[in-house]
């Protein structure tokens, strides 16, 4: 059996220009996206689609993806650390290390976005305790630090013993983390399509599937790249997990909308999003629920198709745009749909009252959106090649608890 | 002299120059606490409006021309993205055709959820009870503005010019309605207030809501008034008459 202290893990080792080049890319999305935020706060955000009607817009789709991802891609080290299952061990390195880049990602698009960005130190030093973000300030700040220190207590060989012990602490805060942030949905008493303490479950379950899909996707590139070949069995393990997540998503979001159906009150919001006919329909029913939520748990339960990595990979992809269509439809939807302050009543305003809004996102928040990712692709490029994350053998012997080496076996 | 005490007295310098420039920033943020807290309002006081919209012309816009006038908002042509500090909403009941006017602004709530939401306390009510935005410390997050529910706050999408030294914004920031706080500290009464009395139907009445004897008091207690989405319990200090 394969045990966690025996395997041996290595930086990325390849020589040559691909490397440098693939970061260099990456880089230059990252610095294209900083350009975006330049450009967004010195011409100010009329720049941009979002305006006085719909607030937040694509930035924060990313920026919440990323935030809620990172969490997520904890888990594969929580679940061998906190639930001792040893066939993910060999992994929990790069689970630390996606959690750290994708988090930071994330909430460089956060900050880039802000009106006043170069106000941060003011975030950083006034706070209002009353507030879920100035909870969230600690609660993603300390993540990074808990990770890191677990990161520290994986790779230090005098360390690892207490790396359990951090792993659980990182696990209770994960789950901290992703309901401070959906509870920033949670606690929005004045709109109709939130104000509801599903918010919180519902994110967890959604950093679970997220942060999975991304951690498979990252480990096959990962592996490509080093031509370390990735056995079938732990793809395909964690494809079945996959599956399960993305199950959990769909249940809270049938639980969402079906509370918002029984009452009264909520039918409007219900009927914009599910029936409106609008893109925020069509991105709920074929983007959230068809392409990232039916076809996924299709390939990853029938039979016919849960054997092959490649699906599992397409699986995982199909999970990350159903991901983002699922925060567009909550960001984007919950704002476009007009505030109810006189039920029953038609009303206009010249400051758009009582209408649907409209957004189109632009080119410099989609940059800017884009370089968060890119931000998370250096920090996990440079981490790769400077620190041993990535185990040296990632064929099923790593993983298999029961695997013997046949005739056929290949030495990697 | 030698080299080593020349240097010395360099650091010396060096470390006076910053020790000095420490002393002066130090002072000059004690100056400014001095003042705020010299001039300290009474929470005794709880400023507030009653609008009566029998009295609200459908057509009539005098308040939302008189803050725009008073604070310096004007329109850059791109309606979606300019600040409204008080705005008219047209009302019509499907069922029986009747129609209303009634202004809508910042409501003052006694528990504002823009206060709550708020990172860094730039959203804040002063003990008089006005909610204000200071702008020194909004960073921009905008979330008070997903957590309003009266669509009450603006953020500030372009440079801004011609602006009133009463009124300070800044692009990059959110605003309200600030029920014109450099009137009231002066002991004046809010422009949209003065214009509807001036020259529309003198729909709004500004005055103390603790003070039993206020002419706001009176009508209050007298006559059935509303606050738009009293279910969530925020107790605005802006209730209507006729709604």
């Amino acid at each position: 059996m394969a045990k966690a202290s025996k395997v041996v893990y290595r930086e990325i080792s390849k020589e040559g220009a691909g490397f440098y080049l693939s970061l260099g890319i990456v880089g230059i999305v990252a610095l294209l996206g900083v350009f975006a935020a330049h450009y967004m706060e010195t011409s100010g955000h009329h720049v941009t689609g979002m305006n006085n009607q719909i607030v937040w817009g694509l930035p924060h789709v990313f920026a919440i993806f990323l935030i809620v991802a990172a969490s997520g891609a904890l888990n594969v080290a929580s679940i061998g650390s906190v639930f001792g299952k040893t066939a993910y061990k060999p992994l929990a390195r790069l689970s630390g290390l996606l959690a750290i880049a994708l988090l930071a990602g994330g909430l460089a698009v956060l900050v880039l976005d802000l009106g006043r960005p170069d106000r941060l130190i003011v975030a950083a030093t006034t706070y209002n305790f009353k507030s879920i973000f100035a909870w969230n300030i600690f609660l993603y700040t300390g993540f990074l630090a808990i990770v890191a220190v677990y990161i520290w207590m994986m790779l230090e060989p005098k360390m690892n013993h207490y790396s359990s012990g951090v792993g659980v602490v990182a696990f209770v805060w994960r789950l901290a983390l992703t309901t401070g942030t959906g509870l920033i949905f949670g606690f929005l008493v004045a709109r109709q399509g939130y104000d509801a303490a599903v918010f919180a479950p519902l994110f967890i379950l959604m950093s679970f599937s997220l942060g999975l899909a991304v951690f498979i996707l990252v480990l096959a590139l990962s592996a490509a790249s080093e031509d370390r070949p990735l056995g079938d069995y732990i793809v395909l393990k964690l494809g079945r997990l996959l599956g399960l997540f993305v199950a959990g998503v769909l249940y809270f979001v049938i639980v969402q909308h079906l509370t918002n159906l029984y009452a009264t009150e909520h039918h409007g919001i219900e009927r914009f999003i599910l029936l409106g006919g609008g893109p925020i329909t069509k991105l709920f029913w074929l983007g959230q629920i068809v392409i990232g939520s039916l076809v996924p748990l299709m390939i990853l339960y029938v039979p016919a198709f849960n054997k092959s990595k490649t699906n599992i990979y397409i699986a995982a992809g199909l999970v990350i745009l159903g991901g983002l269509s699922q925060l567009y439809v909550i960001i984007i939807g919950g704002q476009a749909y007009p505030l109810v302050l006189f039920p029953r009543m038609e009303v206009k305003s010249s400051f758009f009252d009582g209408v649907i809004n409209s957004y189109s996102a632009s080119l410099p928040e989609f940059v800017l959106g884009i370089g968060g990712v890119a931000v998370a692709g250096v920090i996990t490029m440079i981490g790769l090649k400077i620190l041993r994350f990535l185990p040296v053998n990632l064929s099923d012997e790593t993983f298999d608890p029961h695997f013997k080496k046949t005739p056929y076996t290949k030495e990697h | 002299m030698t080299d080593q005490k020349k240097s010395i007295l360099a650091r010396r310098r060096f470390l006076g120059g910053m020790l000095g420039m420490a002393g002066v920033s130090l002072t000059s943020g004690v100056t400014l606490f001095s003042v705020g807290e010299a001039k300290a309002v009474s929470g005794k006081v709880r400023w507030g409006m009653l609008i009566d919209i029998n009295k609200c012309g459908d057509g009539c816009d005098d308040c939302v021309t008189a803050c725009a006038k008073e604070n310096g908002i004007c329109s850059t042509g791109r309606p979606e993205s300019d600040p409204q500090w008080i705005r008219k909403i047209d009302l019509r009941d499907p069922k029986s055709g009747a129609t209303k006017s009634l202004p809508m602004m910042c409501q003052h709530c006694a528990e504002p959820p823009c206060v709550d939401v708020c990172p860094t306390g730039a959203s804040f009510k002063r003990a008089d009870g006005i909610v204000l935005v200071d702008k020194h410390t909004c960073i921009g997050c905008r979330y008070c503005m997903m957590a309003c529910p009266y669509k009450a706050r603006s953020f500030v999408h372009e440079d801004i010019t011609d602006q009133k030294s009463h009124a300070p914004r800044g692009k990059g920031t959110v605003e309200s309605c600030t029920l014109c706080v450099h009137r009231i500290d002066a002991g004046g009464s809010p422009a949209c207030v003065e214009a509807c009395s001036d020259s529309a139907g003198g729909a709004m009445l500004f005055g103390d809501l603790n003070d039993q004897s206020s002419e706001i008091s009176k009508r209050v207690a007298k006559y059935a008034t509303r606050q738009i989405r009293a279910d969530l319990g925020l107790d605005p200090g802006v209730r209507y008459r006729g709604l």
